[in-house]
């Protein structure tokens, strides 16, 4: 209409002033927690869809749930992946070397032997899961919490620990930030620190490995909090136009350091939902089931294998400890979250179902934890021995200007040799014994 | 042949030579390009080898990451310079450095290239020359055409390259023969020795500058388009300037610079980017602290102006006969 002013347009009236809503999480420090208006559907309810089904109809999956293991600790429904003991056994056990491993390497950054640590604590079933449902070589584009791969592969531990404590034996020269690995020949891509970045790489990467007629496949991980960044549009939008194979995992633990998941939409949708709009298949799965972490992969591994494109897959988990040694969660989280949390712990809750099976039983259990914990003693001892971070052990001053291209070119043949005069003023007995130092030619 | 073509052809020829090269972006594939700079790859290598991508730049360069995490060696497209801002993090944080911060377990062998620069009445969005920015970024090579010889040689360099290259195609001279002059045709492409494009493969190695004309009243450092600007004023002047277009802005060719300045006493930087931390920054420090005791004057330094790349005063922007000439006046008084 037009108004007296002769302009076009709708007259507003009297309105109320327009509103922003700023998310809250439910529960503050020392708030008793209820779960109860969470809506966690019951092991064995969700159909098991064809792996060949069109994307839109995995629809109902993508707000339900992905489960198999029951309040009883027994295996139900469509989606068991119907494991033998010993599999499942061998999956307990990585899960249980992982905890281990956050634990001690924990300890390690406390007594000063790194900078940072980060563990996945209560999330150890979607890594491990997932690398066990993936062929061998099937390449992963990590987030930082997916470590539980490194060892399901069987990744040699005391790499991990040369990496985290930056010594002279770390693969990546001491350059990259603790926890953060490459290992090419384990299919596990170099961990970036810019969030969801590796979203669209592994998109590409898919892509190359169809574009090459090659079978295998790639997937990635991001938290749901980096879920908002750009990039990970960008890679819905190319994995669904070229129908690449490649699965793309949200692991909602429900935290982003201190911001909750409403800060990345969670009020609105669940992360899973947001496959059906770019037209890719997705699935909600209870990212402390291993079995149904297991399901879910296998299954999206073998429709990306059928040429029959993407799958995301949401893992509905809780980060049980703090975001990194340098969080405080008690700050912002209260403590009660993590004690009620419907979904229970992923390790106890495999090894249950084992018990249950008559597959495992208490003592086993204890067993199994006191060698897993001796497995990374030996580790970080043996890591030790090439030095923790801060204590000379380190590579010498020439490797820091190497890589930035494939040969060095002048401007870093002169800063490096400035280095080492630098070095040289600094430290005139560097090159004596015990520093770290011996034999580093400039 | 003009640039446009010789670097279509460098794109047949290595598409050719090498079946783990890939050529995608926006509107390369059947279409070929809105330069046609891909156009015919697709319908000679295939859909899985030259193809469209959504508009998304973060995408086309993450997914270079990835492919070349493969072992493919990507060569995207980036429709204008203007607009590779989207997909800069994967550039900055990710190509570059994947080579470091793996310390060589994965390489990112990509080939960006990207039209940029001025001239064509593009407006502020379709003519910046931002590569300062990625002269910033260490592990990016940054290589910058100013013939068509020039432009399919450094292209198959920059694609046999095993490190991340940001090929920056000056599109005021793509369509040639170059009027070789600022804002009247006057010369063209036949009257550069660079026109001539020989058939088949041959690569010029990145890193290397070429040395324009030889003089001793003065060095011109330049590249791209003004490579030709320069040279139509010097020549005008009648000032035996020796000019060196740089081709690869990083590495840059130091020693090919300090000779020359070393030799003629005085230093003329022109680009066609804006002035304030541009790229002639950089090689004014470089000359200054290299070649000090050489200098018989001031450093002069040519470039576009601060400001956003206006549409309707183009040619009031560019560092044309005016601004060239009274930097060359300044630094012949002495
Ligand atoms: C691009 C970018 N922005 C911000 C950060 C800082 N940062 C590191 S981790 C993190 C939270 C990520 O949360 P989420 O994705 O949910 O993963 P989670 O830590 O819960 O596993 C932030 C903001 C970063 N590393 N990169």
């Amino acid at each position: 209409m037009v108004d007296q002013t002769g302009r076009i347009g709708m007259p507003r009236g009297n309105l109320p002033p327009l509103e922003l809503h700023v998310p809250e999480p439910r529960f503050r420090p020392g708030d008793p927690v209820d779960y109860s208006w969470l809506d966690i559907p019951g092991a064995g309810e969700l159909p098991r869809f064809d792996e060949a089904c069109e994307a839109r109809e995995t629809m109902p999956a993508t707000l339900g749930m992905v489960r198999v293991l029951d309040g009883k600790h027994r295996a139900v429904g469509p989606w068991d992946p119907r494991l033998d003991p010993e599999t499942l056994r061998r999956i307990l056990r990585t899960m249980a070397l992982t905890r281990a491993f956050d634990d001690r390497m924990y300890r390690g950054q406390r007594q000063g032997k790194t900078s940072f640590y980060m563990k996945c604590t209560g999330e150890e079933a979607v890594s491990v899961a997932h690398a066990y449902a993936l062929a061998g070589d099937d390449m992963v584009f990590p987030s930082y919490r997916q470590q539980g791969i490194l060892i399901a592969r069987d990744y040699p531990l005391v790499e991990m620990v040369n990496q985290i404590y930056s010594n002279r034996a770390d693969r990546l020269k001491g350059r990259q930030l603790p926890i953060m690995y490459s290992a090419r020949d384990y299919g596990f891509f170099t961990i970036s620190g810019n969030l969801a970045t590796q979203f669209p790489q592994a998109v590409g990467w898919a892509m190359a490995s169809a574009i090459k007629g090659d079978t295998r496949i790639a997937t990635s991980f991001v938290g749901e909090g980096s879920s908002a960044e750009g990039d990970f549009h960008a890679a819905m939008t190319f994995a669904a136009v070229y129908n690449a194979p490649v699965i793309l995992n949200v692991v909602n633990n429900q935290w982003a350091i201190s911001s909750f998941s409403g800060f990345a939409g969670a009020e609105r949708s669940t992360f899973a939902a947001r496959a059906v709009g770019y037209g890719i298949a997705g699935l909600r799965v209870d990212g402390n089931d291993a079995l149904a972490v297991y399901a879910a992969t296998q299954w999206a591994a073998n429709r990306a294998r059928a040429n029959k494109g993407p799958t995301l897959i949401e893992h509905f988990t809780y980060r049980a400890e703090g975001h990194s040694t340098s969080d405080d969660p008690s700050a912002y989280r209260s403590a009660h979250e993590r004690e009620e949390w419907p979904l229970g712990d992923p390790v106890m809750r495999l090894a249950r179902h084992l018990i249950a099976l008559g597959e495992w039983d208490d003592e086993r259990h204890a067993a199994m934890d006191r060698e897993v914990a001796e497995e990374v003693k030996a580790a970080a001892k043996a890591a030790e021995k090439n030095g923790v971070l801060g204590h000379g052990f380190h590579h010498p001053f020439h490797t820091m200007f190497e890589d930035v291209f494939e040969d060095l070119p002048w401007n870093l043949r002169e800063q490096a040799e400035q280095a080492i005069r630098e070095r040289e003023a600094k430290w005139p007995d560097a090159r004596s014994p015990g520093t770290g130092e011996e034999g580093e030619g400039a | 042949m003009n640039m446009i073509e010789a670097i279509n052809d460098a794109l047949h020829v290595m598409m050719g030579h090498d079946p783990d090269v890939v050529v995608f972006g926006e509107d390369v594939g059947y279409f070929g390009g809105v330069f046609r700079a891909t156009a015919g790859l697709q319908a000679k290598f295939g859909k899985m080898r030259v193809f469209d991508t959504p508009i998304n730049e973060c995408g086309i360069i993450g997914a270079a990451v990835g492919m070349a995490a493969y072992g493919l060696r990507p060569v995207p497209e980036i429709q204008f310079a203007d607009y590779i801002y989207p997909g800069l993090d994967q550039l900055i944080s990710e190509a570059a450095r994947l080579r470091y911060r793996s310390a060589g377990e994965f390489t990112a062998p990509i080939t960006v290239r990207s039209p940029f620069g001025g001239g064509i009445f593009g407006g502020q969005t379709h003519s910046q020359s931002p590569e300062a920015l990625f002269t910033h970024v260490s592990g990016l090579k940054t290589v910058i055409p100013s013939t068509p010889h020039d432009a399919k040689g450094l292209l198959i360099a920059a694609i046999e390259d095993n490190d991340p290259v940001i090929f920056f195609e000056p599109k005021r001279i793509y369509n040639g023969p170059f009027d070789g002059y600022y804002d009247h045709p006057s010369k063209t492409w036949k009257n550069y020795p660079g026109g001539q494009v020989p058939e088949g493969y041959y690569s010029i190695p990145l890193g290397k500058a070429r040395t324009v004309r030889e003089g001793s009243a003065m060095t011109v450092l330049v590249y791209g388009t003004m490579v030709h600007v320069a040279e139509a004023v010097l020549a005008e002047k009648g000032v035996d300037a020796e000019i060196l277009d740089l081709r690869t802005l990083w590495p840059l060719d130091i020693e090919a610079v300090e000779k020359s300045v070393q030799k003629t006493g005085k230093c003329l930087v022109i680009h066609e980017a804006t002035r304030t931390s541009g790229f002639g920054a950089e090689l004014v420090s470089l000359v200054q602290e290299r070649c000090f005791y050489h200098l018989e004057v001031p450093i002069e330094r040519v470039t576009g102006f601060d400001t956003p790349y206006p549409h309707s005063l183009e040619w009031a922007y560019f560092p044309g006969p005016v601004r060239i000439g009274d930097a060359v006046d300044r630094l012949m008084k002495e």
